[in-house]
């Protein structure tokens, strides 16, 4: 079985071409790091993936099942976006149990809300949130409930070192339960320590897939930002 | 549909907006009510605030909402749930919690005053029909319009453009155009134009409820003549029931085709 497969995927925006031709195989578990610079097409790739962005052309398979006109796949993901922005005027209890009912009712935040220590805000509104909290949220919205795969927009933005150090931990838990983590980030300290993969994107193609080693050894460096921005001047001084 | 409907409708009627836009229509109501003993008077004093204020609210209100929920629409969008029921239910809960406002502005004034006895009750639940018609009337057309706006601003000025055109600049379009060719027979012409703008159907409901023909206007009389009042008031009606279906449709269909 292909965790995620994606066929000759073509979008565009206007007349911004922004995934050409775009093949993806993914079939073992763990943490992927989608890495590129900005404008290069990560999050049309996770919206696609989502079916928030529809395709112009090409097919997306998530767990073998062409997610085309289909809704019912995304039982499947934990999907955190970037931008925590909730309604104001509910609390986060409330917010907690709207997304368990919309997942089927199932779910469990408890966990979370012990290791952010949020029980103190559970009857706030979440317009009174700080940002760091409401990020928090936004994690614990993510796993409340058990999926094999896991997608994650810019998680670790806005939250204090405490709180990076418990993500990172549960990152690592998912891991070894087997799941599949797809992160998009610029922070390549947490790219170096977590990802078992990185996906290297320009201009809506990859350019490189495999481990950090194997790309250290392709480009002959022993720091995979050098590595990195190799790729990305090798191909934009030929244009 | 219903999980997000009554989530967006209990975060809504919780926020401060709605509390004003009750206190207001309580407020109007009980003074008008105080200040005059006849209730035809202050039903139609209500009316012609309710066709003016319930359609700009709610076609503010649509673009508010529909901005500020966007970060959150997409994390519902990656739920297991069908999109257009993702933004009916947003649609409908935005709307519902607007039409408790104006009911419960209009209502409890209007109980105590002891409307369940008065022979006027009739032509009060008309008032109501007509507000909470161009609530969800509105509220589409904004929310279509936010819909097909990314940029705020324009979405906004869009919104206030086609609620400036219904509720103020269309009747002098209209008299204009009346005054300019009155050597031809406009009546089926008046009729089409009147069925077009939701505003002036609301008010010929009402008024032909009513039955004053001295505000009716034009096109009311012509209303009146053409089809009498009871079939006048179904026929208006019925636009009106049209008017909110389009605007849902046109949600479902671009909701569908959108990228996020």
């Amino acid at each position: 079985m292909e965790i995620i497969n994606i066929k000759n995927l073509n979008k565009s925006f206007g007349k911004n071409e922004v995934l050409k031709g775009f093949n993806l195989s993914l079939v073992t578990p763990g943490i992927i790091s989608i890495l590129g610079p900005n404008g290069s097409g990560k999050t049309t790739l996770i919206k696609s993936i989502l079916g928030m962005v529809i395709p112009n052309s090409g097919d997306i398979y998530v767990n073998d099942i062409n997610i085309k006109n289909n809704w019912n796949y995304r039982s499947l993901i934990g999907y955190m976006p970037q931008i925590a922005n909730f309604p104001e005027n509910l609390t986060v209890k409330e917010l907690f149990n709207m997304i368990k009912d919309l997942q089927g009712g199932l779910g469990d935040e408890k966990p979370f809300v012990d290791l952010f220590k949020l029980s103190a805000h559970l009857n706030k509104k979440l317009g009174n949130l700080s940002g760091g909290t409401k990020q928090k949220v936004n994690f614990t919205l993510t796993f409340i409930n058990d999926k094999p795969i896991y997608i994650l927009d810019e998680p670790i933005t806005g939250l204090d070192p405490i709180a990076l150090i418990q993500v990172k931990k549960i990152l690592k838990q998912e891991k070894e339960k087997g799941k599949t983590i797809l992160i998009t980030t610029h922070i390549m300290s947490l790219v170096e320590e977590l990802s078992d993969m990185i996906i290297f994107l320009l201009d809506g193609k990859i350019y490189f897939k495999g481990t950090i080693k194997e790309l250290k050894e392709k480009y002959t460096e022993n720091n995979m930002e050098q590595a990195l921005a190799k790729i990305f001047l090798n191909n934009t001084t030929n244009n | 549909m219903l999980k997000i409907l009554k989530y967006a409708f209990f975060d809504l009627i919780r926020s401060r907006w709605s509390y004003t836009y009750f206190l207001f229509y309580f407020i109007i109501t009980f003074s008008l009510l105080y200040l005059s003993a006849d209730l035809s008077k202050v039903i139609i004093s209500l009316m012609n605030i309710i066709l003016v204020l319930s359609p700009l609210i709610a076609s503010i209100f649509g673009v508010i909402y529909y901005y500020n929920s966007r970060e959150f629409t997409e994390l519902l969008l990656a739920q297991p749930i069908k999109r257009s029921n993702i933004f009916i239910g947003q649609y409908l809960g935005l709307v519902f919690s607007l039409t408790v406002s104006l009911l419960l502005g209009l209502l409890i004034p209007f109980a105590i005053y002891g409307i369940f006895y008065n022979s006027e009750i009739w032509n009060f639940v008309i008032l109501i029909i007509a507000g909470v018609f161009l609530t969800f009337i509105f509220a589409g057309f904004s929310y279509n319009i936010a819909l097909h706006n990314e940029n705020k601003i324009k979405g906004f000025g869009f919104a206030i453009l086609i609620w400036l055109l219904l509720a103020v600049a269309y009747d002098g379009i209209f008299l204009l155009a009346l005054v300019t060719f009155s050597d031809y027979p406009l009546e089926k012409f008046a009729l089409f134009a009147t069925a077009l703008n939701p505003i002036d159907l609301s008010r010929i409901l009402i008024l032909l409820k009513l039955d004053i023909s001295a505000l009716m206007g034009y096109t009311g009389a012509v209303f009146n003549n053409f089809f009498g009042a009871a079939k006048g008031m179904i026929i208006s009606g019925l636009s009106l029931f049209f008017w909110t279906i389009i605007p849902l449709a046109m949600i479902i269909r671009k909701s569908s085709k959108k990228d996020f």
